[in-house]
C-alpha cells in the first residue's frame, strides 16, 4: 500500500493502541501479581503492589520441582520438533517432487488425522505404548520418549502441509542443475531444497515447538514425577490448600523469557517462511 | 529398494501385532522395579502445602521403613488434578504403583474396577487388624458387604468453623448448634461489607460433600436400597434449597462465594471478611494464612433442630484411604507398608505434619490430637459422620450433583429465583444423566 | 535410477506414515471399536472383555428428547458458535493487524513483537492469568470495568453463569490471534508492490486497494488458515479447561470438555468414544465441504 491519507493513520493509531492493550493486559498482570505478597493477590486486584517483594521468584523453585519440569519440557518440546521437522522434510519432499501412486491418499490421511479428537486416541494410546513396553521392554508410558512421539506427530501433518507448499515454490530448475551435477535426490534435497527452504523450516520448528509446550491433556496422563512437563507442573502452584497465584505468575514468566527470546531471534525467519508455504 | 519397503512392512505388522496385544488388556508387569521383591512404589496424594513438602515429610518415614524390612519404596507425589486420571490410567494397563492413596469417596468406585486388593479379614489380620480403626472410616473404604477396597490413611471430617472476635462483636456468645440459629447469628454478622458465612461455590466436591450432609438431615440417601439414583426426592430438594438459599435467600454468604473454586472462601474467613466457614481439618490452612488460632474455633456443623439417628449428621467422613494394586508383584512387601503406615507411630506423626485425625484409635489418644479443633472434629467423627454413598457411580453422583448444586448457585448469585421447582429441574437433570445399572 | 525413483518417495513417507499411524490411526481405530463397547469402570481393567452394546452408546448420544442427549447437543451449539465468534474475532484482528502493520512506520518491529507474545506463553500460564483477571471480587476486569469505568452497577460473574461465554471467546481470541496475524502479514509480503502502484496510478483509495488487491491476494492463505483455526478451536481442550477446570458452566460447555467429563471423570468410556467418533464425522464432512467450495477454482492441484 502506498502512502496512506490521514484517514488511514488515524485508524491504524487508535485500532494499533487498542489492540497494544488487549495484548498486554494479561502479562502486566503477570508482572505486578509476581510482585506482591500472597496476602496481595488474594485480595482486591492493585496495579500497584502495596509491598514489592521479590519472594515470589525465590519460593517458585521450591514449591515444585520448576527447573525440573523446565528441563523435561525443553527435552521433550526440542526433541519433538527436530524429529518432527525432519520427518516432515522427507515427506514433503517426496509429495512436492515425485508423482506416485498413493500420493493424495497419503495427503489426505495425514491432514485428516490434525481432526482427531484428543480424547479419542489418548486412552488406546496409552493401552498401545504400555503394550509396546511389556513386548519390547521399551518404556514409552511415563517417558519421555512416548511424549516426544506423541507430540510429534501432532504437529506433522500441519508441518507437512506447510512444507509441500514451500518446496512447491522453489523453482524445479534448481534441482535439474543438481542432477545434471551428479547429485543423487537425497543430496538434492539436502544441498538444494533444505537451504532454499530455511526460513519455512524455521517457521515449521516455531510451530511444532509451541504445540509440544503448551500441551496439558497427554502430559496429564503420560508423564510422572521424573518425567512431568511444564504445562502440567505449572498447576503444582494450585495446592490443597492454596492457589499460589503470585508464583504462578512469577514461574509462567521466569520459563516464558527464554521462549519468547528464542522466539523473537526466529521471528525475522518465521515471517519469510509462512508467506511461501502457505501461498503454494 | 525391495529391502526397505520390506522393512516397512516388518514394521507396520508389528506395530500392528503390538496393537492387537493391546486387546489383550492389563498386563501383570508393575511400576517401577516391581520384579525385584525390595522395592515398592507408593504414589502419594499431595496433603502438605506442596508437592515438595509432602516429599519431605515422607522420605524420612520410608527410610525408616527400608530400615525396618529393607524394603526401598520408590515415592512419587501426584497431585490431585492428575491422581484420578493416573490411576484410571494404570487401571487399565496394569502398570501402576504397588501402594496408593485413594480419595475415600472413590472407594467403591476403583472396588468396581477390580484393580484393588480387597481387605478381607485375613489381609487385615496382616496389617494388625479391623478393630484398630475408627469404624465409620472402615465404612468408607467400600460397598457394604464387600471387603473394604482399602484402609483408612488420613481422617477428616467437617467443622463449623467460627471467627470469635466477629461473634462477640456481634454480641453471639456461642456457636449456632441449628440452622435455624445459624441464619439468625449469619444475619447479624452479615454487615459492613462483612458476611456470617463463606462457602465454596464453584467448587463441585465441596458442594457434593455438604449436598450429601444436608440431605441425611432432611433423610435423602440420594441413592434407594437397590442402588438406583434417587436425587429428585422432595428430601433432597429441601436439602439443596437450604444451602443454596445461603445466598439466594437468607443472604449470609457473599453472591461472589458461588464461584470459588480455588479456595477463596479459606481467604475470606481468615481475613475476617467472613465469620463462619464449613470446612473439614481447616487449622493448617488457617495457619499459612497467618491467622490467629485463638482468633477462632470449631463446632460441630449445626443441625436441624431435635434431629436424631440418621439425620444427626453433621458431616461426611472426609479422609484419604491407602490401597494395594493387586497387580503388585510384592503383594506381602505392600501390606507390611500397609501396616507400617497404618501403625501408631506414622499415624501420630503424619497425622499431625497434615492437620488430619488418624483414623487408628490408639493413635488419636496421643496428646497431639487433644487440641479443641481436632478433638471436636475426631468426636464427629466419631458419633455424627456417615460415608458418602458407597456406590460404584460414587464418581458420577460427585459430580453432577455437585455440578448441580453449582449450577444453582450462580442462578443464586446472579439475582435469579431459587424455587423448589428449579432445584428439582436440576436434580431431575442430574440422576437422569446417572448411566443405568 | 529408475528403480530408486520407484521406491524412493515411499521410503521418504514411512517415518510419517508409520508414526502416524502408531499414534493417531491405529488408537483411533481403538478408540472407534470401544464406541460400541459398555466400557465402564467395571471392565476398565481388560477391555476387551467389556460386553458389546451394539449402537447403544450412539444411540443415548442422539436422543435429544432425554438430558444426556440434551446437553450434548447444547454442548455442540454452544462450540458451533463459540468456533464462529473465536476464529472470526482472530481472523478479523489478525488481518487488521497486518494490514495495519504493512507499511514500515516508527515502532513497527516493536509491535509485532509484542504481537507474538501471546502465542509464546504456555497455554496454562496465558489461561490460568486470565481466569485470575476474571474473578468477581478480586479480579483486573470487574476493577476496571465496575470500580473505574462504572459500566456496571453490580460486579457482573465471568467464570459463572451467561458471561462465562464472552469470558471463554475472549481468552481464546486472545490466544489464537497473533497466529492468524502471522500467517496473514506473511501473506501480505507475496503482494507484488508493482499491483499497488498501478492501482494508485488509477486513482484508487487506500480502502479501495485493501478490497481490490490485498484481501484477494490472501485468499490463498486465508483458505488454509482458516480451516486450520477452525480445527484447533473446535477440539480446543486446553482453554476451557484451564479456565473453568473440569466442569465448565452449561452456556461455555465446550464439545472437548463435555466429552472428557462424559469418559476421564466419570469413567464411561464407552459413551465418550462415541461422542468423540460423533465428533470426527462432523469434523470430516465440514472440511470436505470446506475444501471442495474453497478448492473449486484452484482445480485439481492438491
Amino acid at each position: 500500500m502506498l502512502r496512506p491519507p490521514p484517514s488511514f493513520r488515524w485508524a491504524r493509531r487508535v485500532f494499533l493502541t487498542l489492540l497494544t492493550g488487549f495484548v498486554l493486559t494479561p502479562v502486566l498482570v503477570m508482572v505486578s501479581s509476581s510482585l506482591k505478597p500472597l496476602r496481595d493477590v488474594q485480595g482486591p486486584f492493585r496495579w500497584i503492589p502495596s509491598e514489592l517483594t521479590f519472594r515470589p521468584y525465590l519460593d517458585i523453585w521450591s514449591t515444585v520441582p520448576l527447573a525440573d519440569y523446565f528441563v523435561n519440557s525443553l527435552i521433550v518440546s526440542v526433541s519433538a520438533t527436530v524429529l518432527s521437522v525432519l520427518i516432515a522434510i522427507f515427506s514433503a519432499y517426496a509429495v512436492s517432487r515425485y508423482r506416485f501412486r498413493g500420493r493424495k491418499l497419503f495427503t489426505v490421511t495425514v491432514l485428516s488425522t490434525q481432526m482427531f479428537p484428543g480424547i479419542l486416541f489418548l486412552l488406546p494410546l496409552f493401552l498401545i505404548f504400555v503394550n509396546i513396553g511389556n513386548a519390547t521392554g521399551v518404556a514409552l508410558y511415563g517417558s519421555r520418549g512416548g511424549l516426544i512421539l506423541t507430540y510429534l506427530t501432532f504437529s506433522l501433518p500441519f508441518s507437512i502441509w506447510m512444507l509441500v507448499g514451500y518446496f512447491d515454490s522453489i523453482p524445479r530448475d534448481l534441482d535439474e542443475a543438481a542432477a545434471v551435477d551428479g547429485c543423487g535426490p537425497l543430496r538434492t534435497l539436502v544441498r538444494i531444497v533444505v537451504p532454499a527452504a530455511t526460513p519455512g523450516i524455521v517457521a515449521v520448528s516455531v510451530y511444532a515447538f509451541m504445540t509440544a509446550w503448551g500441551e496439558v491433556l497427554f502430559a496429564s496422563v503420560m508423564t510422572n514425577d521424573t518425567t512431568r512437563t511444564l504445562s502440567v507442573g505449572l498447576q503444582g502452584y494450585a495446592t490443597q490448600n492454596d492457589v499460589y497465584w503470585n508464583q504462578v505468575m512469577a514461574a509462567s514468566l521466569v520459563v516464558s523469557v527464554p521462549v519468547v527470546a528464542g522466539f523473537l531471534l526466529l521471528q525475522r525467519y518465521l515471517v519469510a517462511g509462512l508467506t511461501a508455504g502457505a501461498v503454494k | 529398494m525391495r529391502i526397505n519397503r520390506l522393512a516397512a512392512a516388518t514394521a507396520l505388522v508389528s506395530v500392528l501385532t503390538l496393537t492387537a496385544t493391546a486387546c489383550g488388556g492389563g498386563s501383570t508387569s508393575g511400576g517401577g522395579d516391581n520384579s525385584s521383591p525390595k522395592t515398592l512404589t507408593y504414589w502419594a496424594s499431595n496433603q502438605g502445602t506442596s508437592l515438595e513438602h509432602d516429599k519431605q515429610v515422607l522420605e524420612p518415614e520410608l527410610r525408616k521403613f527400608e530400615a525396618q524390612t529393607g524394603i526401598k519404596v520408590k515415592l512419587e507425589v501426584v497431585p490431585w488434578s492428575d491422581l484420578l486420571n493416573r490411576i484410571l490410567a494404570a487401571t487399565a494397563s496394569g502398570q501402576g504403583p504397588d501402594v496408593l492413596n485413594i480419595g475415600n469417596t472413590w472407594s467403591a468406585s476403583l472396588q468396581a474396577t477390580g484393580a484393588l486388593l480387597p481387605f478381607d479379614d485375613a489381609t487385615f489380620g496382616k496389617i494388625g487388624g479391623k478393630d484398630r480403626f475408627v469404624p465409620s472410616t472402615i465404612a468408607s473404604a467400600g460397598a457394604a458387604g464387600k471387603a473394604p477396597a482399602a484402609v483408612p490413611l488420613y481422617s477428616m471430617a467437617y467443622g463449623l468453623y467460627y471467627n470469635k472476635k466477629l461473634f462477640e462483636a456481634a454480641g453471639i456468645s456461642k456457636p449456632p448448634a441449628t440452622w435455624d440459629e445459624l441464619v439468625t447469628d449469619g444475619q447479624k454478622l452479615t454487615k459492613d461489607g462483612k458476611y456470617g458465612l463463606a462457602i465454596e461455590g464453584g467448587n463441585v466436591s465441596e458442594n457434593v460433600h455438604h449436598a450429601f450432609a444436608f440431605g441425611k438431615q432432611h433423610g435423602a440417601d440420594w441413592f434407594d436400597a437397590a442402588g438406583k439414583p434417587a436425587f429428585a426426592t422432595p428430601e433432597a430438594v429441601a436439602a439443596i434449597k437450604q444451602y443454596v438459599d445461603f445466598i439466594a435467600k437468607d443472604k449470609i454468604a457473599a453472591p461472589g462465594n458461588a464461584e470459588y473454586a480455588a479456595n477463596q472462601s479459606v481467604t475470606d474467613f481468615a481475613s475476617g471478611k467472613a465469620a463462619m466457614l464449613m470446612w473439614q481439618a481447616a487449622g493448617a490452612s488457617l495457619k499459612s494464612h497467618g491467622m490467629n488460632p485463638d482468633d477462632y474455633a470449631v463446632a460441630p456443623i449445626p443441625l436441624p433442630a431435635g434431629a436424631s439417628g440418621g439425620k444427626a449428621t453433621s458431616s461426611m467422613v472426609a479422609g484419604i484411604n491407602l490401597a494395594v494394586f493387586k497387580n503388585s508383584k510384592n503383594t506381602e512387601g505392600a501390606l507390611q507398608f500397609v501396616k507400617f503406615m497404618t501403625g501408631n507411630e506414622e499415624q501420630i506423626q503424619l497425622n499431625k505434619t497434615y492437620g488430619s485425625i488418624p483414623p487408628v484409635k490408639d493413635a488419636q489418644a496421643d496428646p497431639a490430637f487433644a487440641t479443641p479443633e481436632l478433638k471436636t472434629l475426631s468426636n464427629v467423627l466419631a458419633t455424627s459422620a456417615a460415608p458418602l454413598p458407597q456406590v460404584a457411580n460414587e464418581s458420577q453422583f460427585e459430580t453432577l450433583v455437585g455440578t448441580a448444586v453449582k449450577n444453582l448457585l450462580a442462578a443464586a448469585a446472579a439475582g435469579k429465583p431459587v424455587t423448589e421447582d428449579s432445584v428439582k429441574a436440576e436434580l431431575t437433570k442430574a440422576q437422569q444423566q446417572m448411566p443405568a445399572g | 535410477m529408475t528403480r530408486r525413483r520407484l521406491g524412493l518417495p515411499y521410503l521418504l513417507l514411512l517415518p510419517a506414515l508409520a508414526l502416524e499411524l502408531l499414534i493417531h490411526l491405529v488408537p483411533m481405530v481403538v478408540g472407534m471399536v470401544m464406541s460400541f463397547k459398555r466400557l465402564t469402570q467395571f471392565y476398565i481393567r481388560d477391555w476387551s472383555t467389556a460386553p458389546w452394546s451394539g449402537l447403544d452408546n450412539y444411540r443415548v448420544s442422539v436422543d435429544f428428547s432425554a438430558p444426556i442427549g440434551r446437553s450434548l447437543l447444547n454442548s455442540f451449539w454452544v462450540t458451533c458458535l463459540f468456533t464462529a465468534l473465536a476464529v472470526g474475532f482472530s481472523w478479523l484482528l489478525g488481518t487488521a493487524a497486518a494490514v495495519f502493520l504493512q507499511e514500515s512506520f516508527r515502532g513497527r518491529g516493536l509491535l509485532r513483537t509484542l504481537f507474538l507474545v501471546p502465542y509464546a506463553l504456555p497455554v496454562y500460564a496465558a489461561v490460568i492469568t486470565w481466569s485470575f483477571m476474571f474473578q468477581r471480587d478480586t479480579g483486573l476486569v470487574n476493577h476496571l470495568l465496575v470500580d473505574q469505568l462504572h459500566l456496571f452497577d453490580e460486579k457482573p460473574f465471568w467464570l459463572i453463569g451467561d458471561n462465562s461465554f464472552t469470558a471463554l471467546v475472549v481468552v481464546a481470541v486472545w490466544k489464537t490471534w497473533p497466529f492468524a496475524f502471522l500467517t496473514l502479514m506473511a501473506g501480505l509480503q507475496n503482494i507484488p508492490r508493482e499491483l499497488y502502484e498501478a492501482a494508485a496510478m488509477d486513482g484508487a483509495g487506500v480502502w479501495q486497494q485493501l478490497r481490490k488487491i490485498t484481501l484477494p491476494s490472501l485468499r490463498p492463505v486465508n483458505q488454509v488458515l482458516v480451516l486450520v483455526l477452525f480445527l484447533w478451536t473446535f477440539n480446543d481442550f486446553n482453554t476451557p479447561y484451564v479456565l473453568f477446570g473440569k466442569s465448565a458452566p452449561e452456556q461455555a460447555d465446550l464439545i472437548s470438555i463435555h466429552i472428557y467429563q462424559s469418559s476421564f471423570v466419570t469413567w464411561n468410556f464407552g459413551a465418550g468414544s462415541a461422542m468423540s467418533v460423533l465428533l470426527l464425522l462432523f469434523l470430516l464432512l465440514v472440511t470436505a465441504v470446506y475444501l471442495f467450495l474453497t478448492s473449486r477454482r484452484r482445480g485439481a492441484d492438491a
